[in-house]
């Protein structure tokens, strides 16, 4: 395997019972990469990136994090891993510096607690209890506790679920931040504009096994895919069609009406109709 | 399974995985679990105003004397003493760790490069810390109030001792592996709480031990409670009445062996049954 990988998995499958959670997943998320892993709910998103955390044990498939096989995790393999889970663990009885502080006389080289409550934005946070905080600050929260190690590796599953949009543009800076200080970050979502916002490379996961990866602007040969083009008739009536020459039919548009044409639309795929279509809408 | 073959960490395998040491780790996390039971304040009313608010109770109810010299409520302070001990690490951590559980809390540790038994350490260092405040508060209550005597001599200090720290071992110990059968947060006190208090109905804290059907004495004597309740009897009721016990004297090796017993049963069930997460986290 290549030390230029931060995660490298074949073949990986996990079953509950007669369940089959994961069918057969290989991965390789490199060194500094932001990698986003998309899927519906129950395609396998989860229980995957719980294997690559340690949190749970695999059927069959080899499996490297950080050079190291994740089902047997020792301190120092966990020192340099960032671990941001769904569900918040609440402290409630306790204040944001109180437990970023805690957490932080767990690594060998942890981060200055003042300055990740700063970083996470809950500066004016850092006295409160942490059950008065909403639910976007819980999730800074979460987020500090997962960088206070300085880690080499984070995983943030599904971070920004129930951010309102200001929220979720703070947050993908913070992100943005981390990346470019040289972390490799694996994200789960559901949020299709976040994987493009964030992701290097994208990989989409359903029933079990990863369809596709590849950078969000070129998922599903979105770049080739038919552009759609709307506009209205003198008559008023709505005209719509698919087309690979866009520019050129623009063009003899503009020619046929003598300039403006009314009501112009030209659309490609986003992304999100490109997933949709993947995964079988 | 098939795993890697492939050497550990490319960084020195040796470089520590922490910078303090596991002395100063384990202090730390007593501390922040004393702090947080602390503020929860149901709690520190339930944990050690319970056994307070009991005994004023009982008190004002009943006055008779069980045997020459020794009154009901001297009889029920050390039942309630024993209670406390029970209260402050069974039904805490039963109650507690499936909350903390569900929560996400345990999972959360896990994923830090905190050792294991950290975790159990400050947990322990809570329930002690609990157990000898309300210890404390029960007997300067009992003292000032109604005619407790404190034991005179060292060797009641010393059983007094024992029979407090074995019946805390064990209970702890029992309180964490029950913790593992609540399916939920709720249910952790669902399991808990009854089982507490058929054991205080049939141990001798509230009822005079020898007075109860004598298949309900059998029973209870499967279970610890019983042998605190009778330990603690030797401390503080006078050695007369080591006669009314059921075995007629206080028995204290079987006190001991029992407890004891408890001990190995508990630390065997915890090691065996512990889940950091919930069932359906798998």
């Amino acid at each position: 395997m290549d030390d230029e990988l931060a995660i490298s998995v074949r073949g990986l499958r996990k079953a509950y019972g007669d369940n089959v959670a994961v069918a057969s997943v290989d991965l390789a998320v490199h060194r500094g990469e932001v990698f986003a892993l998309l899927g519906p709910n129950g395609a396998g998103k989860t229980t995957t990136v719980e294997i690559l955390e340690g949190y749970r044990q695999r059927d069959a498939g080899e499996v490297s994090v950080l050079g190291s096989d994740p089902a047997r995790p020792g301190p120092h393999w966990r020192s340099r891993v960032g671990i941001v889970l769904q569900g918040t663990g609440e402290f409630d009885e306790l204040t944001v510096g109180e437990l970023v502080s805690h957490f932080s006389g767990f690594y060998p080289d942890a981060d200055d607690p003042a300055k990740v409550i700063e970083r996470v934005g809950l500066g004016a946070k850092a006295k409160a209890r942490t059950h008065t905080l909403s639910g976007g600050q819980k999730r800074r929260l979460d987020v500090a506790l997962g960088i206070i190690g300085r880690p080499e590796l984070l995983f943030l599953d599904e971070p920004t679920t129930g951010f309102d949009p200001e929220a979720r543009r703070e947050f993908w800076e913070l992100i943005r931040d981390l990346a470019a200080a040289g972390t490799t970050i694996v994200l789960t979502t559901h949020y299709l504009d976040e994987a493009e916002a964030l992701a290097d490379r994208v990989g989409v996961i359903a029933a079990g096994r990863l369809i596709e990866v590849a950078p969000p602007n070129r998922l599903g040969n979105r770049q080739e895919a038919l552009t759609t083009v709307s506009w209205r008739t003198p008559e008023g009536a709505a005209e719509t069609t698919e087309s690979a020459t866009p520019t050129a039919l623009v063009a003899e548009l503009a020619a046929r009406f003598g300039g403006e044409v009314p009501g112009l639309t030209v659309t490609r795929p986003t992304l999100e109709d490109i997933y949709l279509k993947m995964i079988g809408h | 399974m098939t795993t890697t073959t492939r050497p550990a960490a490319p960084v020195d395998p040796a470089a520590p995985a922490r910078r303090l040491g596991a002395g100063a780790l384990a202090l730390r996390q007593g501390r922040l679990e004393i702090t947080q039971f602390m503020r929860s304040r149901e709690s520190v009313v339930f944990t050690m105003g319970f056994p307070i608010i009991m005994i004023l109770i009982f008190a004002a109810i009943f006055s008779d004397e069980i045997a020459p010299g020794v009154s009901y409520t001297q009889y029920f302070i050390t039942g309630m003493i024993a209670t406390g001990l029970m209260t402050g690490s069974f039904q805490n951590l039963g109650i507690w760790i499936p909350i903390e559980r569900d929560r996400g809390v345990l999972k959360r540790y896990r994923g830090t490069p905190m050792p294991k038994w950290v975790w159990f350490a400050g947990k322990v260092l809570m329930v002690v810390a609990i157990s000898v405040a309300e210890t404390a508060l029960l007997l300067a209550v009992s003292v000032a109030m109604f005619d407790l005597k404190l034991p005179g001599t060292a060797g009641k200090w010393f059983t007094f001792g024992w029979v407090s720290l074995l019946g805390v071992t064990a209970c702890t110990l029992c309180g964490i592996a029950i913790s593992s059968l609540a399916r939920t947060a709720r249910s952790g006190s669902a399991v808990v709480t009854p089982i507490a208090l058929v054991l205080q109905f049939t141990s001798g804290v509230f009822f005079v031990f020898t007075n109860l059907p004598s298949w309900m004495q059998q029973v209870a004597a499967l279970f610890p409670l019983k042998w605190m309740c009778q330990g603690l009897r030797s401390v503080f009721l006078p050695e007369s009445f080591g006669a009314q016990e059921p075995g007629g004297s206080f028995e204290l090796g079987r006190v001991a062996i029992v407890l004891a017993l408890w001990c190995v049963i508990g630390l065997v069930l915890c090691l065996t049954t512990f889940r950091w997460t919930t069932k359906r986290d798998g």
